[in-house]
């Protein structure tokens, strides 16, 4: 005994030399701990650039050159008018703005009355009387079983003004007659910190191409036109509203499909099954397995059952729609509902279990029903938790761009979506495309559709904070 | 519809009571009787089982997965676990209140009201009636009257323990179970549920569960004393009227306990 | 004595009961029927059936597909048209075009007739057919029809050949897994050391108030979607790696800035999990140390994280499946085209980029081309869900440990 108290004595180093090696250890610990405090701060810089990066693109300097002036085109219309007529163009008439058109390009005001209100096969409409072609649009009686082509130049500019809206006309005019060119783009940050190089690069520019009209003028991406513009080829005058409004009509037909379903699914696995059989154990595993999938493969999954399989319902065909293929919002709303099932349900499974034993006791001790239980008592107490789980999750989907493009979303759509049966375009997939294109001023846009859809999240995250805050709120009494 | 008080002086009576959790039986052999529109008292030390034949009675131990029951109930000429009877028409007229006051987290009018709604009650003015009622036999219609619209949840403890009973007197049941009422409450609060309880037992059978020795002497007419086996099976050790169990107690281990020797 | 008020309410509730006892003539406390509990319990139970199905559609839609792929003839392109019209008793066919000849004995099919090519006069530029063979029907053809020749892919070519081009009938799906994993190796890079890092300041330095700001700002980071992240990738990582290492050396699709950010979308992930585990580890082994004169440091990588290795390495575990199952990112940044490469600066093709690239174009269904995406989408949903159960199994250890 007394040896190896001896034996370990020798061990434990002197006074001094423990000092020493306590300062070493304690410097070792520091440096650590900024490390590990560092790591923490590289993802929140890599946040922050990520932003200021958006930001960086959305907003900027243009240099841009247009066919015609404006002035030119004020006074061309005033001439043919034989009056003066004042500008800006914005704010001319619907009869001006088709006037215009009429005036710089007579030979594609057919095509534009076909574009924009044909309701036949584009090879059908030069043959059909013009009440067919037009069905619904605003015609004088006298014109309407003749064809687009009978018309005189006067009675087509005539439609054009009394059924086209007047920015539909004003983006006409800017895009078909103006014809703006965007010829370079800087960012905010140049912007702000070189002008001067900016300027000295707008000079060499205009030096080297001579475009007609040039200027140079502060341009931020995201503006109204943008949020309210359906899409166009010119970056100028693209817009997003097609998008916003295909990613509502998706979200809400996945909620309508998912939430139902989902909770029904969590309900059942937290309030009826406690048997353990098979079935219950297997869709629990099954559950936490899909939550792990790929959301690729889900569009896989979307691919080949919702718009090849039940291509005759997902085309909206069997409904007497007229959808030649089952890339539709309903197919795209059915992958994504598929895709947040499992997080709704395990969400909503939390949610339920959160809810006190004691109270579903108290009812089933009132004799309450196993489902008047469940309806009056669980739910209305899950409920808040449910929300919560529900809205993130769609703040998951609504960023969800991979099973999108592999069931097909169509590249270029220019109409609003009307009904699930309507093709679509969606927010991720614009920034998508505009991403993958190799002009800078696509990447503008694509920043600038990325600020709409932070937005939307950061909508739809604060609506969950807040109502977590109300619950726990009333929870308390 | 036979009258609630039926004949016979018992409400209830529990024969050869086996319950099991899983592999494990929780109480043994329990046989007793609940005698009508009296208090019976169930004591005995933690984890002797006196809950759980307690639940037994209204079949909530149907709620545990893993519960299973062997043996008989009898209410109203009927064996309660026989397959063809309704466990929600048992939990009806055998009603029950908590350990912890369990007031839903809804208003206090909607507490009260909602034994009756999922009965099929819908009529405003038959159910303003209940309520007022059954707040009034819980001795809390003069505290919270004038807000009904108040959760449930903003009252003091003892006022939601009250509400509770309130709750389960909407339903008129016959034979109301209380696991430990008063556990959770302050002496005060205690004594006015005691005194409630004095009063109720005119028009119910009640069935208490205490730690309280003291209060199994002060409020109950009989009194099962239950105790574990050295398995930590619960059973049945005495059941008398409660002055006899207090005074001479026929089996040691319930003298033991009473006198304080463990529990 | 009994109360009149009890009465009063006794009369009204045996009224309500009554009403429904009138439907049935059982005895009171007997079972009723209430086919509505019934039936709702069936309908919640469909409701979780419906994820059942979910998992069967991916199984089969999956494996069907890849199984057509796998199964001969696959049909490509042999870059040759019919040139002049045929009857459809000809034998003997003019043909023109590109691309490797035409053997005797091989299998070719225009519209939807099979044939079995007999000879080929190189010079005339004609073959001799046997028509309408394996069951298929003789039709006459116009001039301009496209020869398809047959062609199969097995499973040994697919898992080894180190080339993805379809149109040569060459299917392997090594440049595409290459790429997947190489990018999945320079995200596990970075967020391992970071995401573990961080995880250590949150659970083990970090004070409450701080952490109560941190850590939902870093979870800010799970809640960008990735399309963004894509975004980011190619306008800012990739012009940082190339003023870095040069234009000539970074090509402007490249791997690594892929993968950089990739780890960074992980990051969330690996912390989150890996904070849960540590935060898991009971205090009183943490005072056991302190109590033996150790320094927070040593406390930390001594005796805190090797408790709470396993749900550290199902965290990795994780994030590696999320790695290899990212699209967005790496299907904008990472550049197209599948190229057996292992220069971290050069474009190569992911599986799910690959499968974004081809189903984003215009693609027919039942063509090699379409088929072939279900087979590297069977190969990535097996790799995804072998990597989740494995982080599951790893977690369930460790909750034995604790709880």
């Amino acid at each position: 005994m007394g040896e190896q108290v001896q034996d370990r004595q020798s061990f434990v180093p002197g006074d001094q030399a423990f000092q020493d090696d306590l300062r070493r250890r304690h410097r070792r610990a520091k440096r650590w701990q900024v490390f590990f405090f560092a790591s923490l701060v590289v993802g929140l810089l890599a946040l922050l650039a990520l932003f200021a990066n958006v930001a960086d693109e959305a907003f900027g300097t243009i240099a841009i050159a247009s066919k015609y002036s404006e002035a030119e085109v004020l006074a061309a219309l005033s001439e043919a008018r034989g009056v003066t007529v004042e500008g800006p163009l914005e704010a001319l008439e619907n009869d001006d703005l088709a006037q215009v058109l009429a005036l710089y390009i007579p030979r594609r005001v057919p095509v534009i009355v076909r574009d924009e209100l044909s309701r036949v096969k584009p090879e059908d409409f030069t043959r059909v009387p013009l009440r067919e072609a037009l069905a619904g649009a605003t015609l004088p009686p006298d014109i309407a079983d003749l064809t687009i082509s009978q018309l005189s130049l006067e009675q087509q500019t005539a439609i054009l003004s009394a059924n086209l809206t007047h920015d539909v006309l004003y983006a006409r005019v800017l895009n078909d007659v103006i014809g703006l060119d965007i010829l370079k783009s800087w960012t905010l940050s140049r912007t702000l910190f070189d002008y001067a190089g900016i300027e000295a690069e707008f000079q060499a520019l205009v030096a080297a191409q001579d475009p007609p009209n040039p200027q140079l003028k502060p341009h931020s991406w995201l503006n109204s036109t943008f949020v309210t513009g359906t899409q166009s080829s010119y970056p100028e005058l693209a817009g997003i509203r097609t998008a916003i409004l295909g990613t509502l009509w998706i979200m809400a037909l996945t909620m309508l499909i998912a939430f139902p379903l989902g909770v029904g699914a969590a309900i059942y696995l937290e309030e009826y099954a406690h048997s353990g059989n098979w079935l219950e154990r297997l869709i629990e595993t099954n559950i936490r397995n899909l939550a792990g999938v790929p959301s690729i493969i889900y569009g896989l999954l979307g691919l080949a059952i919702f718009v090849r399989a039940l291509a005759p319902i997902s085309s909206g065909a069997l409904f007497g729609f007229n959808e030649a293929n089952g890339r539709t919002i309903f197919s795209a709303a059915m992958t994504m509902a598929l895709l947040i099932l499992p997080v709704i349900i395990i969400a909503a499974q939390e949610a339920i279990r959160a809810v006190p034993q004691s109270i579903r006791d108290a009812s089933y001790g009132l004799g309450a029903t196993q489902w008047q239980t469940i309806w009056y008592q669980v739910l209305p107490a899950a409920l808040p938790g449910i929300l919560t789980g529900t809205i993130l999750s769609m703040s998951r989907a609504i960023g969800e761009t991979a099973p999108l493009i592999v069931i097909g979303a169509s590249a270029v759509i220019f109409v609003d979506p009307s009904g699930p049966f309507s093709k679509f375009t969606a927010l991720p997939i614009q920034i998508w495309q505009w991403t993958a294109r190799p002009q800078e001023e696509f990447r503008n846009l694509a920043a600038a559709a990325i600020i709409v859809l932070l937005a939307l999240l950061l909508v739809l995250n604060s609506a969950a904070i807040i109502l977590r805050q109300r619950v726990s709120n009333r929870l308390r009494g | 519809m036979m009258s609630s008080n039926g004949d016979g002086r018992y409400a209830v009576q529990i024969r050869h009571l086996n319950v099991f959790y899983g592999p494990r039986l929780a109480v043994r052999e329990i046989t007793m009787p609940i005698a009508r529109n009296k208090i019976t008292a169930f004591i005995g030390p933690s984890g002797c089982g006196k809950s759980t034949v307690l639940r037994a009675i209204n079949r909530m131990n149907d709620l545990i997965p893993e519960a299973r029951v062997e043996g008989e109930v009898i209410y109203r000429g009927e064996n309660i676990y026989r397959p063809e009877i309704d466990p929600v028409e048992i939990r009806r007229r055998i009603g029950m209140v908590f350990q912890k006051p369990n007031p839903f987290p809804k208003s206090i009018y909607d507490n009260v009201a909602y034994g009756p709604r999922v009965l099929g009650i819908k009529d405003r003015r038959t159910l303003d009636q209940i309520v007022e009622q059954s707040l009034r036999q819980a001795a809390l219609w003069d505290e919270v009257k004038d807000d009904l619209k108040k959760s449930g949840l903003a009252l003091s403890g003892g006022q939601q323990q009250r509400l509770c009973i309130a709750r389960a007197l909407a339903v008129e049941p016959d034979v109301i179970l209380m696991d430990e009422p008063c556990s959770a409450l302050d002496p005060i609060a205690t004594e006015r549920i005691e005194d409630l309880m004095k009063e109720l037992v005119v028009d119910y059978s009640i069935v208490i569960v205490t730690h309280n020795m003291q209060q199994a002497r002060r409020v109950s007419e009989y009194t099962a004393f239950f105790t574990t086996d050295e398995s930590r099976t619960g059973e049945l050790v005495e059941f008398d009227r409660t002055d006899k169990v207090f005074s001479m107690p026929s089996d040691p281990r319930t003298a033991d306990y009473i006198a304080g020797r463990f529990g | 004595m009994q109360n009149q008020a009890t009465l009063q309410k006794r009369e009204i509730i045996a009224t309500a009961l009554n009403r429904q006892a009138a439907r049935g003539e059982r005895s009171a406390l007997h079972q009723r029927t209430r086919l509505w509990e019934r039936v709702i319990r069936y309908l919640l139970l469909m409701c979780g059936v419906v994820s059942i199905f979910t998992t069967i559609g991916i199984v089969v839609v999956l494996g069907s597909e890849a199984l057509l792929f796998f199964t001969p003839p696959t049909w490509i392109d042999s870059f040759k048209t019919l040139q002049e019209p045929i009857t459809a008793t000809a034998t003997e066919l003019a043909i023109s075009g590109a691309g490797t000849p035409l053997e005797a004995g091989e299998i070719i099919r225009m519209v939807n007739e099979e044939m079995r090519v007999v000879s080929v006069d190189a010079a005339a530029g004609t073959i001799t057919v046997e028509r309408a063979i394996n069951g298929t029907v003789a039709a006459p053809l116009t001039a301009g029809v496209d020869i398809l020749r047959a062609d199969s892919v097995t499973l040994g070519e697919f898992l080894t050949s180190t080339q993805w081009m379809p149109q040569l009938g060459s299917f392997g799906v090594l440049p595409l897994l290459n790429a997947t994993l190489m990018i999945s190796a320079v995200a596990m890079l970075v967020a391992i050391p970071l995401g573990l890092s961080a995880a250590i300041y949150l659970s083990e330095y970090a004070s409450p108030k701080a952490r109560a700001v941190l850590k939902p700002v870093l979870e800010l980071l799970a809640g960008v979607p990735t399309v963004v992240f894509g975004y980011f990738a190619l306008t800012f990582v990739t012009p940082l790696l190339r003023s870095l290492f040069g234009i000539d050396v970074v090509e402007i699709y490249n791997t690594a800035s892929a993968g950089i950010v990739v780890g960074i979308m992980i990051i969330p992930t690996v912390a989150s999990i890996s904070e849960d585990a540590l935060r898991a580890v009971p205090q009183s082994l943490r005072e056991a140390s302190y109590g033996l004169g150790a320094t927070r440091l040593e406390t930390v990588t001594r005796v805190v994280v090797p408790a709470a290795l396993s749900g550290i390495v199902a965290s990795f575990i994780l994030g590696v499946s999320r790695a290899i199952g990212e699209t967005m990112i790496v299907s904008i940044a990472a550049g197209a085209g599948p190229k057996f490469t292992f220069n971290l600066f050069a474009g190569a093709e992911t599986m799910t980029g690959h499968i974004v690239r081809i189903s984003s174009g215009d693609i027919s269904y039942n063509s090699i081309d379409y088929n072939s995406l279900f087979a590297i989408g069977l190969l990535l949903f097996v790799i995804t869900l072998a990597l989740n159960i494995l982080s599951r199994a790893v977690t369930a250890r460790f909750r034995e440990v604790y709880q």
